[in-house]
């Protein structure tokens, strides 16, 4: 695995971001194991606290689960996964949408124009 | 409540008529490693020799896990040096074989495995090692014994970026977790990744201490933005 950091961002987001992105692309499958703290830390070459608050972090957010002795799972609950990816396709479309506005487009506008964008990448 | 690691209380060194420490006082938590920043002639060092007992401290007091540093501190404390302490004559194996008669915390084992790691071979001659060969087996010696405490004094100056990137993954992978790391640098970029907490010090004094991803959280910024925002001249 490698991952370019920005070292603008907290690297434990930046981790976090990158985790679920692989579940939500089905890198990572539901009821996989994670690697440990120890293991992600030498591999991503960073401090293994940061690790550690990824996880609790991502624990928090149900993305993943401890069972007692045997690791870190990914969650198995289906559900869970798609509402990351609800989430994630929610912070492309804010980012999307503000951009646009900043660009002086109308609410209709967009749709259109996103409308117009959808068909023409269907007919390619 | 657990005792500091490592805590400096109002601090002062000075050398005949110059500041080197001004009233620094700081703590270190077990478990953390915290990057101690600063430009040529900060007071890197000078604190670094203090916190191993290698220079009395003018004023102040400083002291690992409770106990004011001296004798009794340093089977706790494990110093890396920014001038190698080996000799010339020695090859990699007798480098090794004085640190395992001089520490008895010294862990031959866990020295092989390093050595391993860091492709160097016990029949190396110590004088032939290029600057970054060297760098490695200093620091292995160093992580090598099981202390409370490493001081690592600028552990990746004046090497390349390879050795600098094998330098910085042997120290995530064989520092133990108990145990904390007080590593000074002037090379921010490369190494900010591996800190938990960051120490700032310019001409003698503590300018900033601060989680790394709180500072980033803050700030927007990265450990080296901020490092060139405080020591700009």
């Amino acid at each position: 695995m490698t991952m370019e950091f920005d070292n603008n961002l907290p690297i434990y987001i930046q981790i976090m971001d990158y985790i679920k992105r692989e579940i939500v692309t089905g890198k990572m499958k539901a009821g996989d194991k994670i690697l440990s703290v120890r293991e992600l830390a030498a591999e991503l070459q960073i401090n293994p606290n940061t690790v550690q608050r990824t996880f609790q972090e991502l624990e928090r957010e149900g993305v993943v689960e401890t069972r007692r002795g045997l690791g870190r799972y990914v969650t198995s609950e289906e559900s869970k996964i798609m509402s990351i990816k609800k989430e994630m396709a929610g912070d492309l479309l804010e980012r999307f949408i503000n951009g646009m506005q900043e660009l002086g487009f109308s609410s209709q506008d967009i749709t259109a124009i996103v409308t117009e964008a959808v068909q023409s990448e269907e007919r390619r | 409540m657990v005792d500091k690691i490592l805590k400096f209380e109002g601090v002062s060194k000075s050398y005949r008529s110059k500041t080197a420490l001004n009233n620094v006082s700081f703590g270190i938590e077990p478990g953390k490693i915290i990057g101690l920043l600063g430009t040529n002639g900060s007071g890197k060092s000078t604190l670094m020799k203090i916190a191993a007992g290698l220079i009395p401290a003018s004023a102040g007091s400083a002291s690992v896990l409770g106990v004011p540093v001296g004798l009794a501190t340093k089977s706790a404390v494990s110093f890396m040096p920014d001038r190698p302490l080996t000799e010339s004559w020695m090859k990699v194996r007798d480098a090794v074989g004085f640190y395992r008669d001089f520490y008895p915390d010294f862990d031959e084992e866990k020295a092989r495995r390093m050595l391993d790691f860091m492709n160097l071979k016990e029949s190396d001659r110590v004088s032939s090692l290029s600057k970054g060969m060297n760098e490695r087996l200093q620091l292995t010696l160093a992580l090598s014994r099981q202390a409370k405490l490493y001081l690592l004094d600028e552990p990746i100056g004046g090497v390349d970026p390879v050795a600098r990137a094998k330098i910085l993954d042997a120290i995530v992978e064989f520092y133990s977790e108990d145990s904390s790391l007080l590593i000074s640098t002037h090379l921010v970029r490369d190494i900010e990744r591996i800190f938990d907490e960051v120490i700032f010090i310019r001409d003698g004094e503590v300018v900033l201490q601060e989680e790394v991803e709180d500072l980033r959280l803050k700030h927007g910024k990265s450990v080296d933005d901020m490092f060139k925002e405080v020591f700009a001249e």
